[in-house]
């Protein structure tokens, strides 16, 4: 039981993730979660501004069902099977965010200081949140695909397409890691 | 119920990515940061494990439940799009630590804050309907 409820090893985690798609493909469905964002756009009506949006939303339900699951489990992993360790990062991880100004890297899985609900109250954090859910949902259906589509589906199936798009994911990522969040905080 | 299995599977996914940590916006800062093999290793693994499963279904091992060929559906061709478009959202991933999968995750672990950010994906990808037909891909 304990090593349940203690975070599970990057060994056990990956070939579990290579599962999620290999149960949808399976199921005769991908693994992309991206997809219900467009999905969502449909259903409130976007369709009357672009015509990318006018498709028959109805056969994506199953996709929105996985997100009704993963909601779920996310609820169901951190109420039931969890002992509230923390994540053990690199100390230098920590050491760094909290020179930042993050107070207690890795004892939550988002820092309070982007996502607590007081600091909701503050327009820089608003902002960011704001700013990051725009850089993800138009980026995502620009490269046509996000972590799970290109990096795990696409690459497990060897497209060259998805190997750019997970180079760009990386080199964005290094780009806001490195130099923006160090401006920010 | 043909939904159930949907349901199941998310659920799943919504506790392997809890607790492999990926949800963490800290696993991500520290992966694009180099300072840990975590990420890099359930990333690679899950590669590893994706590109066996699909040679053995290739070679016909492995059939859909309907019994049909495993079908995973191809990019197509392009340049411009997978590196723009995968810049415009590593940044986004790197800010606030969570792609799509894991938002919704993140919400049910009951980070309510994170609507906000799912909204504003939503309202991405309807920017992205409105100006596909003038964008280089």
């Amino acid at each position: 039981m304990e090593s349940i409820l203690n975070p599970w090893p990057w060994y056990i985690s990956g070939p579990l993730i290579a599962l999620v798609m290999a149960l949808l493909l399976y199921f005769g469905k991908t693994f992309g979660m991206s997809s219900n964002l467009r999905t969502m756009c449909s259903i409130a009506g976007a369709g009357k501004f672009a015509d990318f949006f006018n498709f028959k939303w109805k056969d994506q339900v199953w996709n929105l069902t996985v997100v009704l699951g993963a909601i779920i489990g996310g609820f169901i992993a951190t109420q039931y099977l969890s002992n509230n360790s923390g994540t053990d990062l690199n100390p230098s991880t920590v050491s760094e965010l909290q020179s930042m100004g993050f107070k207690n890297p890795g004892q939550t899985l988002v820092p309070n200081e982007m996502y607590s609900l007081d600091v909701l109250a503050s327009p820089k954090a608003l902002i960011l949140l704001v700013v990051g859910g725009l850089l993800v949902g138009f980026g995502t259906r620009y490269a046509g695909g996000c972590t799970s589509g290109h990096a795990i589906t696409g690459l497990s199936s060897l497209q060259k397409p998805s190997l750019i798009a997970v180079i760009g994911f990386f080199i964005g990522g290094l780009i806001m890691a490195n130099f923006i969040l160090p401006l920010i905080f | 119920m043909k939904a159930l299995k949907f349901l199941l599977v998310g659920i799943f996914f919504g506790i392997v990515l809890v607790k492999s940590e990926a949800v963490s916006w800290y696993r991500i800062y520290e992966m694009f940061r180099f300072q840990s093999f975590h990420m890099y290793g359930i990333i690679g693994t899950a590669i590893a494990s994706g590109i066996l499963f699909l040679q053995l279904s290739k070679r016909g091992a492995i059939k859909s439940i309907k019994g049909a060929d495993i079908f995973v559906p191809k990019k197509e061709k392009g340049l411009i799009r997978y590196i723009v478009g995968g810049i415009i959202f590593g940044l986004g991933w790197a800010l606030i630590g969570a792609c799509p999968g894991p938002m919704y995750i993140l919400l049910g672990t009951g980070v309510w804050s994170m609507v906000i950010v799912i909204a504003a994906a939503i309202f991405g990808t309807f920017i992205y309907g409105l100006l596909k037909d003038k964008l280089p891909h």
